[in-house]
């Protein structure tokens, strides 16, 4: 078995939450190390997605099962409940529609997982706030003109979203992280304001 | 397929190998074909290399394309100038590493690089078959290589690996005997030919039936249809290539010269390239074998064979893992057949890889060095060689 790399901090959130054994969906799964991790940690049977032809590549270098695609199209092919989770993991900021993401999810899957990093936080409302531009942080990195993430959303606007679409969040996590995101604690007070990511469980309603 | 057989650059080669026979169905149990013909004997070409485990549970079936052998890689003599035609990836510590796998590539039925086809002798007149010889099917292919592999003793094999028409075995060995074949690498191919792949095949066959040589495909006596069969090699080596692998190849270069000389010799390269490939080719391929392989790939139909016209359907017994890979210039298979396949496996919950890798060099692509796919063929035999169990 090859070494493993420690896993980032949000995913192993993630993979806290996954039972062993379970049939695993990733969608934009990079590299494949949340579902390397957890096929020989948590026995899981995994699949993932991803459109970048060199990230491909490597998943099946480390033997992970993954279609090159993209997540919106190639979900729709999974029969019903084919999974027990889908995951989407910072990505969801990035989605055209996310309402038929997530309702997509939850057809090929029991549960799903979502993250996103917190557009809330303090720091990013204090730098719209006295410099008067959109805001540019380690969590969102780009400028207005190049940014992929076209979807501005903090962790209340996700909660309210949840309540409207008639989905139902299971369990969540606010987490603050640094090194690079190795490394990170969950935040309990004034999640909204001091969390950079947030992690929702979500079945149906 | 081209021929690009190159030495390995590191220069780790299987080494010696030796080309082996094995000749079934008498006259008595002749193989009964699709078309409802049947024939017998029938001789399968076939060569080994690595080792067979204890438990024959490493056995990979290399599946070789239209104008491919049994020679897959090493050498037949120390002195042999070329290698097989697939050494940059069968080998020791190559992507299908000969040191962990055992690996058998066998010519296909209607060849003629040792294998029963149109160019060996009729038993019933004494005489070469020609064109009494049975219409054969990619089906009927997998049945003779299904036969040679109950012959090795091999009940499941651990990986069935092919490109473009040797893909297409591929796929028909996991929907036929899907309890025989623990994975599949599917590269480069179709589940059926298009309008345009068939035109072409069907260009290629009537230069070859126009050649005066030709008489009806009996001319194993006398002067071969050469000219036809060239110039059916010339039209195919246009769709293994593409627009910018012309482009960078050739370009408008001429050939030995700095000017046009206003004549019908060949004057551009890319015209003194595919005359050199046609020339090459007559050498050592028959005519009918082109025209009965080409007709077979034409009939490959996998949904109708098998799904009653539905794709979906006939994937619903396989049990195979997949490995499917396309190629971004290739204008013959293009990627969205790989993907319809890709689909209709998704769609039966079969545990499916799909990569298209990104290469300028059109259909060919899969017979030239590429860093990524011996990586691809390396992590997916390995999971695939941990997770088996063995028969």
């Amino acid at each position: 078995m090859c070494p493993m790399n420690p896993l980032r901090y949000d995913l192993q959130i993630i993979a806290s939450w996954i039972t062993p054994g379970a049939r695993v969906l990733e969608l934009g799964c990079g590299e494949g190390d949340l579902l390397l991790w957890l096929r020989q940690n948590r026995q899981v049977r995994e699949r993932g997605i991803e459109i970048k032809e060199s990230k491909v590549v490597k998943c099946i270098e480390k033997g992970i099962s993954v279609l090159q695609g993209d997540i919106n199209t190639e979900i729709m092919d999974y029969p019903d409940q084919a999974f027990d989770f889908a995951i989407c993991s910072q990505t969801l900021q990035q989605v055209y529609d996310p309402v038929f993401l997530i309702r997509s999810m939850l057809r090929v899957a029991d549960r799903c997982v979502v993250s996103f990093p917190n557009f809330g936080h303090y720091k990013t409302r204090v730098q719209l706030m006295f410099t008067g531009c959109a805001p540019v942080t380690k969590e969102l990195p780009y400028e207005w003109y190049d940014t992929p993430n076209i979807r501005v959303l903090s962790l209340r606007d996700f909660e309210n979203f949840t309540r409207q679409a008639g989905f139902r969040i299971l369990k969540k996590a606010a987490i603050n992280t640094k090194n690079h995101q190795m490394e990170g604690k969950t935040v309990t007070f004034l999640p909204n304001l001091s969390a950079t990511y947030g992690i929702f469980l979500i079945g149906h309603q | 397929m081209s021929e690009y057989i190159d030495h390995d650059h590191n220069g780790t080669t299987v080494g010696q190998v030796e080309k082996q026979f094995f000749t079934f169905a008498g006259k008595e149990d002749p193989l009964l074909l699709e078309s409802g013909a049947s024939i017998g004997p029938v001789t399968l070409a076939y060569e080994t290399c690595g080792t067979l485990n204890a438990d024959r549970s490493n056995a990979v079936l290399i599946l070789h394309a239209l104008s491919g052998d049994s020679h897959v890689a090493g050498y037949y003599t120390p002195e042999d100038p070329k290698p097989g035609w697939w050494d940059i990836m069968v080998g020791p510590g190559k992507g299908i590493d000969t040191d962990r796998y055992f690996v058998i590539c066998t010519n296909i039925l209607g060849s003629c690089m040792g294998s029963t086809g149109p160019a060996s002798v009729n038993p019933e007149t004494g005489i070469p078959y020609g064109t009494d010889f049975p219409l054969i099917t990619i089906g009927d292919m997998v049945r003779a290589q299904k036969m040679l592999m109950d012959h090795l003793g091999i009940q499941k094999l651990l990986a069935v690996v092919g490109g473009s028409v040797g893909g297409m075995q591929v796929l028909e060995w996991c929907v036929r005997y899907p309890d025989h074949v623990a994975s599949a690498v599917a590269l480069a191919t179709t589940c059926r030919h298009s309008a345009l792949a068939i035109a072409f095949n069907e260009v290629a066959r009537q230069s070859i039936m126009a050649d005066p040589n030709w008489c009806n495909g009996h001319y194993y006596e006398g002067p071969k249809p050469g000219m036809g069969l060239a110039i059916a090699r010339m039209i195919g080596h246009i769709t293994y290539l593409s627009d910018e692998s012309m482009r960078l190849k050739f370009g408008r270069r001429l050939q030995n010269k700095s000017a046009l000389s206003f004549e019908f010799g060949a004057e551009f390269q890319v015209e003194s390239y595919l005359q050199y490939q046609g020339r090459k080719f007559i050498e050592r391929f028959d005519a009918n074998s082109f025209l009965y392989i080409t007709k077979a790939a034409d009939y490959f139909d996998l949904a109708r064979e098998h799904g009653k016209g539905s794709l979906v359907k006939a994937f619903s017994k396989c049990l195979a893992r997949f490995l499917v890979v396309s190629y971004t210039s290739d204008w013959l298979y293009p990627t969205y057949q790989s993907k319809e396949m890709v689909t209709a496996m998704k769609k039966n919950n079969l545990d499916v890889s799909f990569c298209e890798i990104e290469a300028q060099w059109g259909h060919d692509a899969f017979l030239l060095p590429n860093g990524k796919l011996d990586q691809l063929m390396k992590g997916f035999l390995n999971r695939v060689s941990h997770e088996s169990a063995p028969v």
